[in-house]
């Protein structure tokens, strides 16, 4: 057993993931309660240039052709493999489309438990995770002997889990993968064609709280009357209600506006994710517990449906 | 082709979450219980799979307020096989929840499992891939659309940023699906009452669970912004007003 922290790099098609270098910050923070080193796992083919930035006391390298791009099963074997062999304190997973695919499988292999949704660790070590939609945090310490956790960002910068200077890389030998039932066939290209809402300075954005498809026109018309484009939370596009290329969030775009208006939206982590770092939030909930507050500049109760034709209207007459 | 779709009821976050006196859990008497939604993805998404190429539909709940009800929605959707497994699941964890239902699974021999891809309350992992190791079944997570192959599926995966990954997974498999093709399809009351008379509902008895997996908790907290929003109070005239202005202000308009 050691008291070494391992983060759990994610990259896809030679593109390491920021959550990666959010991770390697948290790890550094982690490492310095365990007196361990930090050790980033990268997982690849031909990919051991990627490490090169990371802010690590080293880069544990897994080298083979079935690893060069995410799959669950291959990573699954190939980091069972690894964690069983040098019983680190803590692994660090994205909570993240790849991460999530991995850890929670090694937990019930490996008998270690998992903690989900870490966002930071307190100073004397214990996990902070952030549950029901942001509503919920939960704190306790990390399970012993080793421990497997899933990170949300918003917790640590980026910036500090990069580094001038190139870790060194050890190379570890990877186990047998053959017989994997989980192949890679392609990637496909999001659709083009639409807006590209990173671009808009002046979002308006609708959530759950919009409640059908005919409403989605009272946010347009004012976004129009703006100069500015309608974009949406999770379960407006699962709805079919708006075009995924309108999605802000995880699984969505990262957007940077000057002016990002969330109207009915909770602020789930999912979504805070991608707009987070908008110049002024404005938030309007009747809700006057949910979680967007706490990320917008400012808020209001006041429902939409009354504020929207008024704002509309002030808009207009403005211009 | 035999799909099954086991079921986490999760607390409603439309209603005020409260501790409860330990300080480690959420207060249970006033919690009200919803399914999952990205549970009620996965059952739209099996119903979808069975409208295109046959096969059978079973939908797993363990026993909650409202499983029932739910259990007759997803019969008067397309459900053909409905299994409520019973005994106390309060506040159970995930690595519980999947072994209960992997004991299921095992005598159900599914091809195909669905499961949502998370639940906004999962602290020890997500019941999907936890359920895939105890079956030793292949897992892929993220997934917004099924085309079904031979011996496999092709699953379409999301990244970040609108990329997707078309995935080949061989049969037996568990997928977590983050949204179905088409949005969750309403059904009206009545065809659901309808159901009612003649759908029946298999209960199973869950004695034991095993609780080992879990992660402890030792403070449950609301979070305190370090920043919160300056609210803007006042009619929606008087709102809009000032919203004008902070927009006037950040030279957008």
């Amino acid at each position: 057993m050691s008291q070494n922290i391992f983060v759990v790099i994610e990259h896809v098609r030679g593109q390491v993931a920021e959550i990666s270098y959010v991770m390697l910050a948290a790890a550094r923070q982690l490492a310095q309660n365990t007196g361990g080193e930090v050790a980033a796992v990268l997982l690849g083919h031909n990919a051991q240039d990627l490490g090169k930035d990371f802010a690590a006391d080293r880069v544990l390298y897994i080298e083979h052709a079935a690893l060069a791009e995410f799959t669950s099963d291959a990573y699954r074997v190939a980091l069972a493999a690894l964690i069983q062999d040098q019983t680190p304190r803590a692994v660090l997973f994205g909570h993240s489309s790849i991460g999530m695919d991995v850890s929670s499988g090694l937990s019930a292999k490996l008998g270690y438990p998992v903690v989900s949704s870490c966002r930071s660790f307190t100073e004397d070590g214990k996990y902070v995770s952030q549950i029901c939609g942001g509503k919920i945090m939960v704190e306790g310490d990390i399970p012993s002997p080793t421990a497997l956790i899933t990170m949300l960002p918003g917790g640590y910068k980026a910036e500090q889990g990069k580094s001038s200077q190139a870790p060194s890389v050890t190379s570890v030998a990877a186990p047998a993968l053959d017989g994997l039932r989980v192949t890679l066939k392609q990637y496909i290209e999001p659709e083009a064609g639409d807006v590209d809402i990173a671009k808009e300075t002046m979002l308006v954005s609708v959530g759950r709280g919009i409640q059908n498809k005919d409403n989605i026109e009272l946010a347009g018309e004012l976004a129009s009357a703006l100069g500015g484009s309608v974009c949406a939370s999770r379960p407006v596009v699962d709805q079919g209600w708006l075009p995924t290329t309108r999605l802000v969030g995880k699984s969505g775009k990262l957007v940077k506006p000057k002016i990002y208006l969330a109207l009915g939206i909770s602020g789930a982590p999912e979504h805070v994710e991608g707009m987070s770092e908008s110049d002024v939030i404005i938030a309007v909930n009747t809700d006057p517990n949910a979680p967007i507050f706490n990320v917008a500049k400012y808020g209001t109760t006041v429902d939409m449906f009354d504020l929207l034709p008024a704002l509309t209207d002030k808009v207009r007459q403005a211009r | 082709m035999k799909i099954v779709v086991p079921i986490k009821f999760v607390p409603d976050l439309v209603e005020e979450l409260t501790i409860d006196p330990s300080g480690v859990a959420l207060d249970t008497a006033w919690l009200r219980l919803i399914i999952n939604e990205f549970d009620d993805h996965a059952v739209e998404q099996a119903i979808l799979l069975k409208e295109r190429g046959g096969g059978q539909v079973i939908v797993s709940t363990v026993e909650a307020d409202g499983s029932d009800d739910f259990l007759f929605t997803a019969a008067a959707k397309g459900a053909d096989q409905l299994i409520k497994m019973t005994g106390d699941f309060t506040g159970v964890n995930n690595h519980a929840l999947a072994r209960a239902y992997a004991e299921l699974l095992k005598e159900l021999k599914p091809d195909l499992v669905l499961t949502g891809v998370q639940a906004h309350n999962d602290l020890d992992g997500s019941v999907g891939p936890l359920l895939a190791e105890y079956l030793g079944m292949p897992y892929v997570g993220y997934v917004a659309g099924i085309t079904l192959a031979d011996g496999s599926v092709i699953a379409r995966k999301e990244y970040p940023g609108g990329l997707i990954a078309e995935i080949d997974v061989k049969l037996p498999a568990v997928l977590g699906i983050q949204a179905s093709e088409q949005p969750p399809r309403y059904v009206a009351y009545s065809k659901i009452r309808q159901v009612m008379g003649t759908a029946k509902i298999e209960e199973r008895p869950n004695a034991d669970l095993n609780l080992d997996g879990g992660v402890s908790i030792s403070r449950m907290f609301q979070p305190e912004a370090a920043e919160r929003a300056e609210m803007i109070d006042g009619d929606a005239d008087a709102v809009a007003e000032k919203i004008v202005a902070i927009i006037k202000e950040a030279g957008v308009l």
